[in-house]
């Protein structure tokens, strides 16, 4: 079974035409990879899809805008697989 | 329909919150200016139009189901197909359905059919944000009404 990096990478790399070696954990999705919000639009639908869940990407945005948070602890791509990682435990708890 | 006002949509025959999926009647007008230059002597209805019609179904729907409390903006279009020509006079029912409620956006199906015939076909992505001016927002609500979608006692 894929972790949640490599499928996370591969939708990346799908939407964005990003080759798939230059993505790594480190990368930042928009800094690093150059991936627009529109784009950023259809990985979040992929993600949706393949992990069967909801990125609340409104909030997270909402929170970085106020400046609560960085945009790293969401788009940084460890941040990001930590995220999900988060929301499937707490959906396959609830 | 009034096409140079952008108004696609004439009438909402069903709508169910539970499915998520809405259906509409849209009438291509017999005149516009806008047949006067697509084409001289060839009256079509433009895709990009047909594609409007289906991204404000799409929109409505989002509406409906929000309580008019976000503005959808078409924000992507995939596996658009423009299946047959449309001309003017001819009664269109557009059917779209929610298939996918992302954070701040919805993926959409939408087929447009004229008499059971399938002419234009689409998926759409709708950005959902706050609306950007109380101008937009009094219009929308007031087609939302007109549509039958929003209650009349929404101020």
């Amino acid at each position: 079974m894929a972790s949640t990096f490599e499928t996370v990478a591969n939708i990346i790399s799908s939407v964005s035409d990003v080759p798939r070696d230059q993505i790594t954990p480190q990368s930042h999705v928009m800094k690093d990879l150059s991936v627009d919000s529109l784009a950023f639009l259809d990985i979040t639908f992929e993600i949706d899809r393949a992990f069967t869940i909801q990125l609340p990407v409104d909030e997270w945005l909402t929170a970085v805008n106020e400046g609560k948070r960085s945009g790293d602890d969401y788009f940084i791509l460890s941040n990001l697989c930590s995220q999900i990682d988060a929301i499937r435990a707490t959906t396959a708890a609830a | 329909m009034r096409l140079e006002y952008f108004q696609m949509l004439d009438e909402i025959e069903h709508f169910d919150s539970q499915q998520a999926i809405l259906k509409a009647r849209a009438a291509v007008p017999a005149e516009s200016p806008v047949f006067e230059g697509h084409f001289p002597g060839e009256s079509l209805m433009p895709g990009v139009l047909l594609l409007e019609v289906m991204a404000q179904a799409s929109g409505y729907l989002i509406l409906a189901m929000n309580g008019f409390s976000r503005m959808p903006f078409f924000a992507n279009v995939k596996s658009a197909n423009f299946r047959s020509f449309v001309r003017p006079s001819t009664d269109l029912t557009v059917s779209v359905r929610r298939i996918h409620d992302g954070s701040g956006y919805a993926v959409m199906s939408a087929t447009v059919e004229r008499a059971n015939e399938v002419v234009c076909d689409a998926q759409l992505t709708m950005r959902n944000v706050i609306f950007p001016s109380e101008a937009l927002q009094q219009h929308v609500w007031s087609e939302g009404r007109r549509l039958g979608l929003l209650d009349s006692r929404v101020a």
